[in-house]
Order: structure tokens, then sequence, then C-alpha cells
């Protein structure tokens, strides 16, 4: 991979931007596509360059107040509307409010024959006419390569592609040109020799039959940029790249706590539980009440607030049920829209997938506490260093938004753990432990808080009984009643 | 055939008979190009379709930028035989005269040693 750099990469002078409104590119480019200046989008078949276009444009339209024109070279004005309808997208509607044009010139389906010179000012004047017709801010060439291949003067092609970026570049526009990904270089035709500003580079790959799509910030001229390949999924809302972290770690702190549900455990923390926007590693060997736990989190944060529960072994119905037996109402919190369970398997999807649902699902229900129930699952669909890089991502994604997250796994031991997961409980903030005992011919639950950053917590283990009544920690008796608080 | 008999009639004299063939001509102002496809579509129309009495129009880009959608232009000049059917279309200045006699359905196709 050529790796050019603009030599002069200055930061001081604010480049102006046009977001794109595309999650998480944006972020990955500070900001947006060059405003005003051409960014050439190019990868192989079938890697989204044709929907990355048309995003830019629709959200444009719809949320910045930039109408666009689209330029289509290979599909027709139905095929581009059929195909982003199922993400939501109305073309019909926006071009009816002339935030919108689609123009088509179907050239391999266009039968003509040439004879003496030409040039392409008749494509000049279509544009100009369409830009200028709905005030376009924003433009979209789609694949224009395929002149190459419909006429038979490349050189005139060539010189007129030339033209026409200065030429959008004079008019401000800011826009898309795409290019199918060629042998040895970016495109085909060379096409990122006539755009110096920004080079987006879209990829699409199968790995262990699990395909990930992935986006690289190549070029951006002026600008500093995140230069890693990130990994992007089509979604239901459109594109949504998923930029790994933040490079620093500056969330805002809050001193709020958050109950857990359990009154005595929430003394253990001091009295009122643990801080909001902290994560809660919640681990317990099988049938020790993890999900009992977490639910009285759920159940406390649901009188007021909303609550996302993904449950990877459970059906909404189950958890609902099982949790009624010990007297927590989970349906009622279901039915007011304050509690929303997303019921999935882990290794239905991979990695990327799951991060961008819980993007997805984040951004929808808006909550204050997230819950993944459990996340061993997980820990068995990647190597550790996908894993942990997807908690993180997870984890600052939460953190900066200041919702909390409780996680459970599934540990008999804290001393067993294995590297991914301690990996991941490095993570946590919080780490309460479960775990039975088998003591005089009957068996008893214990709790106990391993590590709570920041916070005055109980270090004592304490016994603990599931009833009709929820979670309830015995009293502790002797010379540990008092004085129970140790500070970190 | 019929169709176009009234409109073409009602523009011209009554006593001109039916146009046989109908070309327009697509150019973007008085550039070099374009004055040579005027002159090559002219001198065509008159050395070989006089007796088609050819309905031939020009229309320029410039004063008419919504033309070049409605009507898939994007190379200049362009000419498009509208009629007879079926439609053709040729880009270029017209300057190679075989070519645009074969496309129009004049001509035997060129030898590609004069092409």
């Amino acid at each position: 991979m050529p790796k050019k750099k603009s030599s002069g990469q200055t930061v001081s002078a604010e480049f102006p931007k046009a977001p794109t409104g595309i999650q998480g590119l944006d972020d990955i480019t500070a900001g947006g596509l060059p405003k005003g200046r051409t960014t050439l989008v190019c990868g192989g078949p079938g890697c989204g360059k044709t929907l990355f276009g048309m995003e830019f444009l629709v959200r444009g339209a719809l949320h910045m107040g930039e109408p666009g024109v689209m330029l289509a070279f290979e599909e027709t004005a139905e095929e581009l509307t059929q195909n982003v309808r199922s993400l939501g997208f109305d073309l019909n509607q926006l071009i009816k409010d002339n935030k919108l044009i689609l123009d088509t010139i179907p050239i391999e389906a266009t039968e003509f024959e040439e004879s003496g010179e030409y040039d392409l000012e008749g494509l000049f004047v279509r544009l100009g006419d369409s830009i200028d017709s709905i005030g376009a801010k924003r433009i979209v060439l789609d694949t224009i390569e395929v002149l190459f291949g419909g006429l038979s003067n490349q050189g005139i092609i060539r010189s007129e592609l030339r033209r026409l970026f200065h030429w959008l570049k004079n008019r401000n526009m800011t826009s898309i040109v795409t290019g199918e990904r060629g042998e040895g270089s970016l495109t085909r035709q060379g096409l990122e020799e006539y755009v110096s500003d920004c080079v987006i580079l879209l990829d699409h790959r199968v790995n262990e039959q699990m395909s990930t799509r992935r986006l690289r910030v190549i070029k951006y001229r002026g600008s500093l940029h995140g230069t890693n390949e990130f990994p992007f999924l089509i979604g239901q809302q459109g594109l949504s790249v998923l930029p790994i972290t933040s490079l620093k770690i500056e969330h805002n702190i809050s001193e709020e706590k958050v109950s857990t549900g359990v009154p005595q455990l929430d003394e253990m923390f001091g009295g009122k539980g643990v801080y909001r926007g902290s994560t809660v590693l919640v681990t317990g060997g099988v049938g020790t009440g993890k999900t009992s736990l977490v639910s009285h989190f759920a159940e406390a944060a649901c009188r007021g607030e909303h609550v996302l529960y993904f449950a990877f072994e459970e059906s909404s119905p189950q958890i609902i049920r099982n949790m009624k037996s010990i007297g927590l109402n989970l349906g009622k919190w279901v039915n007011k829209g304050l509690l929303h369970i997303e019921s999935s398997r882990p290794s239905l999807f991979g990695l990327e997938s799951h991060l961008v649902n819980f993007y997805n699902a984040v951004n929808t229900h808006h909550p204050k506490l997230v819950i993944m129930d459990p996340i061993n699952d997980f820990l068995s669909i990647g190597s550790t260093r996908e894993i942990k890089a997807l908690f993180l991502r997870m984890v600052d994604f939460l953190k900066s938004r200041q919702i909390t997250l409780i996680c459970t796994g599934l540990i008999s031991h804290v001393d067993s753990a294995q590297e991914t997961e301690v990996g991941v409980s490095s993570l946590a903030d919080t780490w309460i432990h479960l775990s039975n005992l088998e003591f005089d011919g009957e068996h008893r639950r214990q709790l106990y808080i391993l590590k709570s950053r920041g916070m005055a917590h109980s270090h004592q283990v304490r016994q603990y009984t599931m009833s009709h009544q929820g979670i309830h920690l015995d009293e502790i008796s002797g010379r540990h009643a008092s004085n129970h608080l140790h500070g970190l | 055939m019929s169709a176009r008999g009234p409109s073409t009639a009602r523009r011209a004299a009554p006593v001109v008979k039916d146009s046989g063939v109908c070309l327009r001509l697509y150019v973007t102002g008085a550039t070099s190009l374009s004055l040579r496809a005027m002159a090559n579509i002219k001198s065509i129309c008159r050395d070989y379709l006089h007796d088609l009495n050819p309905d031939l129009q020009i229309v320029d880009l410039y004063r008419n930028p919504a033309s070049a959608r409605a009507n898939q232009i994007f190379a200049a000049p362009t000419l498009i035989k509208e009629f007879p059917l079926p439609s053709c279309r040729i880009i270029g200045d017209l300057s190679k005269k075989d070519r645009v006699l074969h496309s129009l359905g004049l001509a035997p196709p060129p030898l590609p040693s004069k092409g």
C-alpha cells in the first residue's frame, strides 16, 4: 500500500468540514469530509461505496440543510431508491422536497457512435443545472470510471475529469467520487491522481467465514485523522463506523451513585451503590444468582430511567418469568417502555456486528443502565485481543455517555479465571463475586466485592439468600459488625 | 409516423412535404467543436438527406441546460436522430462522415482502413 502522506500537515489551520452524518466516521475524521472539496471513496465490488455516497447525501439533505446531487453511472434511479429504502431513506420524498436530485447516465446501456472529437461539456452543463436547480452543496459521482469503458478516447476523459474536479472545487461542492479498486492501485483508472484532498478505502473481506467490512482514511490533506482500519457495518440505519476508542481516557466522571437494588449491598459500597457510568462485573459459579442480582440493578434503575438488557442465554419472557419467582416484576417495566430486553446468541454474529447492534440499541433507547448477561459466550468468538478491544470500545462508548454497565460472567473461582476473563475484568471498575459454599449439610451463597475503584467498600464476605422477596444479605454478627468499611 | 405528421405540418409551410428525418444536434455554445459539428451536419443534410427534407434543430445546451438531463446528454457535441426509428446518437464533431452516414442508416459500415 503506497503510504503517501502530504508532507505539510498543519494542525493549526482549522479545516472546514462537512459532517457526513455517518455514525463514527465524523469521529475518525474529526468532523467530516473536507468541505468544498472532493473525496475519493474506493473499494472492491460490493464494499458499500454507493451506499456511503447515498448516506452522505441523504444525511446532508435531512440534517445539515445541504441538498445533494447523485450522478450514477451504473445504477438506475429505481435501483438506487430501492436499495436504500431498507435503511429508511425515502429518496422520492427528498426529491419531491427539492433536497435531492438523482441523475443517472447509463453509459453502458446507451448505444452511441463516436465520430470525431468531443468533450464532456454536456456533463458539466447537466451537473451545473442540477446543482443550481436545488442549490446543492453536495455531490456524488458513482462510479465515474465507467466513462473509461464507455468512451474510446481515454485522453479526453482524463483531461475532462481533471477539469471536472477543478470545476467542482470552484463551485465549492463537497464531493464524493467513487472508484473501483484496481490491481496494485487504489482505483482502476488512477483516480487518486486527480483527487488529492481525501481518500477513503473501503474493504470487505471474509475471515473464517465471518465477513467484516473495514474502512480506512488513507489520506486527508490538512487534517489529522485516524489512520487505522476501522470496522464498519451496513446496518438497519445505514453505515456505522466503529472507532476503536478515543485515544485519550477522559470521560466525565460522576460522583453520583446508582443503587444496586439490594439495600444491604448498597451499604457495602458505603450506602448508595456504585458510581454512575462505572463498569460493574458480576461473576460467580452456576446458579449463584448472577441474573437475579443484575435484575435487581435493573429493577432499581427502572424507577425512572431506561434500562437496556442484553440477554445472551435467555429469552425475554424467560427472564421475566424467572425473576417473578424472586419478586421482581420486570414485565411491568417492559410494558412501561423503560426496560428493553434484547435477546440474541453471541455466536450468531461476528464481534463487529455485535458492536454495531450494541451501539444502535443504545442510541435508540438512550438507557442509563446497560446489562450484558452473560459475557462468557463472547469470549469464544474471537481472540483475547479482539475481545478485549470489543469490550474496551463498549466500555468507552458507555462511559462517554455516563451510562452504567453491568456484565455478568460465569467464573467458579476468581483464581481460575481465564486470560480473557482477566482481560475483561481489568476494564471493570467494580467487581462483585458470588459463590456457593457447601457447609454443614447445606449450601450457602456468599458474596464479596473484589474491587471497587475510587470508593470505600466492604471487604467482607457476606452470606445472602434468595427468596420471593429477592436477594437479601444476611446481617453480620459479632466483631465484624462495626467498622466494616475499608477505603481504597 | 402519423403522430408526427400534423405537428411537423403545423410548424412548416403547408406546401412543404413531411420531413423524412428528424435530427437534433446538441452543442455547447460557439466552441470550435460546436462550429465544426454544425458545419458537418449541415453539409451531410445538404449532400445526403436532401430528398428526405431533414428537420434539423440545433440546441445550445448553455441556453437549455435542462435539456441535457432530459435527453441523456453527457458529451458535446451530440447528434440524436429521433426519427425515423430506431433513434440513434452520435457524439463528436461529426468529422468522420462515413460513420455518421452509417449510423444514420445511409451507408454501409465504414471499412476499418477508412475509419
